[in-house]
């Protein structure tokens, strides 16, 4: 009763994504998770501008060096600085991986939402689901990348048509999870009385999507944006490691794992940096997913 | 139950044929010939001559047709001929591979057992680490053991097979020289020596599968675990008197179970797929670096049938998994 006899309230009102931010902040993994994945997409992003040696540079003179002062990571076969190559091929994987996600997501989420709301439409679009989850995925990736290569290269050129190639197929390969999550949350939201209240004051169905539905079923998208994060990075290194990837001179993480397994015997170390990257980048990632799942139930929040 | 078994295996017939027409169509648009390797000093007539050995140069559908026949009639036939001396597949044109000109389900026969042994030990060596070590985590939930099968599970589910195959390698054979980094497929086992030389070569791709699938069971068994703990029932059976060991490992393991047993039906076609990474590493010539072989080598039959091969065994675990529940869970049955 203090609230009412006293009109001014004592603490300012707090927002919900203030509230998530805390609960998220409680969750060590996943805030170390979070900032680990900031600093490597950072140090991707804007490493260039402060690493000034092109990855592609060729120096034979110093091939095959250890880590030192001038080459931290080493150089290769060719004498490519290391640390460059890990950049550059880092802002491909990284780059790969949230195109990848939110195509998948896109899709993803709409014909979830699609086939929740419209019920002549779930049978249908839940059947096409199905299928697609009985697909075996990785050979028809591989098919994929056989069949539409060269077409794609012709019209793009080799980086862009590759890059669009590997970002659709895997798009078109890894929305089915968020489909089935939005559909059954959209579900049981769309009997919920906010919703029937909408309708009643006439809302379309185009408002009641967007207005309502939509940012009740954020926090699933979320959560499996994360994990799309994570499974698109893995897919295109898997990729690149069976040589149907990005091209040999155009380095991403898988490939230049691929590339050291050849030196495995005399450059141990040369494996050792981007599998590193890959599996870090991708354990991030997945405690973020974690942490974000907890912060954004609110029947958790607050405990 | 049995109505619905069945009517799952009847929709499971277009399911089926559906996933062959696009696998098919996709296959379609394939830029490679087969008589691409063929040299340029034989007349064009004597190519289309060979073309037409192969089964090409007909239309679209007749080729599926013939496809789907030759998969789903002639190849059982072949089958039956094999172990009961009959002669009902002779004269009858089999798949042929455009690569080795000899029918792919040879070839594929060949490649089994070495995929078998390695996926087959990888899962049960898995099933043996994750179940206790869902149990236990999930018994004593927060506590250390369950905090680093935590941080252990999200390791294995991060470390790509490609990675943490060459980091074994790295380290056991290459730094240690423990185990030999080439599984020796014609390697014979005869003698005690054999049989340990086996168990060596055996141990790291064993190990790589192993670690990815224990950290998603253990995962499984310990959320399963977790629901069942804080049900009535087990207040019951502990107020009854009943000892700890035979409350958890007798009435709330067998509830658990339920789902992980669905989840590891589940997981073995998919366990197929992913070895496909974990063969190319280690040099397991199964049925992985086969697929990889013919697809780099634009041998289009081959991919088709083994692709095929995987969407059925992806299609008949899912429906297994589903009797599975139906028969393990009363709760859960369909009619």
């Amino acid at each position: 009763m203090t609230e009412l006899s006293n009109p001014i309230p004592s603490k300012p009102p707090r927002s919900q994504w203030l509230d998530v931010w805390d609960q998220f902040k409680s969750h060590r993994g996943a805030l170390m998770g979070g900032i680990l994945f900031l600093l490597i997409v950072a140090s991707v992003y804007l490493g260039p501008l402060f690493w000034d040696i092109e990855a592609t540079h060729i120096d034979i003179r110093s091939r095959n060096q250890g880590p030192s002062w001038a080459h931290p990571f080493g150089t290769d076969q060719l004498g490519r600085d290391m640390m460059a190559r890990m950049m550059a091929g880092g802002s491909t994987s990284v780059s790969v991986g949230l195109t990848a996600m939110a195509l998948a997501l896109f899709l993803g989420s709409f014909i979830g939402v699609v086939a929740g709301f419209f019920k002549r439409l779930d049978g249908p679009l839940m059947r096409l689901t199905d299928l697609f989850l009985a697909l075996p995925l990785l050979p028809l990736l591989l098919v994929m990348m056989l069949l539409f290569r060269e077409p794609l290269n012709a019209a793009f050129g080799p980086e862009q048509g590759i890059f669009i190639l590997i970002v659709c197929a895997i798009g078109v390969t890894s929305w089915m999870p968020t489909a089935r999550i939005v559909r059954g949350d959209v579900l049981a939201i769309k009997e919920r009385e906010f919703v029937l209240a909408a309708r009643s004051i006439g809302t379309s169905n185009k408002g009641l999507i967007t207005r309502h539905i939509l940012p009740n079923v954020l926090s699933p998208i979320m959560v499996s944006a994360t994990l799309g994060i994570a499974t698109a990075i893995i897919t295109e290194s898997s990729l690149s490691f069976l040589g149907l990837g990005f091209p040999p001179d155009f380095p991403t993480w898988g490939r230049l794992l691929f590339d050291a397994t050849d030196y495995l015997q005399q450059h141990p170390e040369r494996v050792f940096w981007p599998g590193m990257a890959i599996s870090l980048t991708v354990l991030s990632v997945n405690y973020l997913g974690d942490g974000l799942r907890d912060a954004l139930d609110p029947r958790i929040r607050g405990r | 139950m049995l109505t619905f078994t069945i009517r799952r295996l009847v929709l499971s017939v277009p399911t089926l044929l559906f996933i062959s027409l696009v696998i098919f169509l996709l296959l379609e648009l394939a830029p490679g010939d087969p008589m691409a390797q063929v040299p340029l000093t034989v007349p064009p007539e004597v190519k289309e001559k060979m073309r037409e050995a192969l089964g090409l140069g007909q239309p679209a559908p007749i080729r599926f047709w013939k496809w789907l026949v030759q998969f789903f009639w002639i190849e059982p036939q072949v089958l039956i001929d094999h172990y009961f001396g009959t002669t009902f597949s002779q004269g009858d044109l089999r798949v042929i591979s455009w690569q080795t000109r000899s029918p792919v389900m040879d070839i594929v026969i060949q490649r089994m057992p070495q995929t078998l042994w390695v996926v087959g030990t990888a899962y049960v060596v898995a099933i043996f680490i994750a179940l206790p070590i869902g149990i236990y985590s999930a018994y004593r939930q927060y506590s250390w053991f369950d905090q680093l099968g935590t941080f252990v599970s999200m390791v294995g589910f991060s470390v790509p097979p490609f990675f943490s195959g060459v980091l074994v390698i790295v380290i056991f054979s290459v730094q240690l020289g423990w185990f030999p980094s080439i599984y020796d497929t014609t390697h014979v086992v005869d003698s005690w020596d054999s049989f340990v030389y086996q168990m060596k070569q055996m141990i790291m791709p064993v190990m790589v599968l192993a670690l990815q699938i224990t950290a998603q069971l253990s995962r499984f068994m310990r959320a399963s675990m977790l629901d069942n703990l804080n049900q009535d029932y087990v207040r019951t059976a502990r107020a009854k008197g009943l000892s700890e060991y035979v409350v958890v490992m007798v009435h709330v393991l067998r509830n658990s179970m339920i789902p992980v047993v669905t989840v590891i039906a589940l997981g073995i076609p998919s366990i197929f797929g992913g070895a496909i990474i974990t063969e190319q590493v280690f040099k397991v010539n199964g049925i992985g670096q086969l697929l990889i072989g013919a697809i780099q080598a634009n041998d289009l039959p081959m991919v088709q049938t083994l692709t095929f091969i995987f969407a059925i065994l992806i299609v008949l675990f899912n429906l297994i998994a589903d009797v599975l529940y139906g028969i393990l869970d009363p709760r859960i049955r369909y009619d």
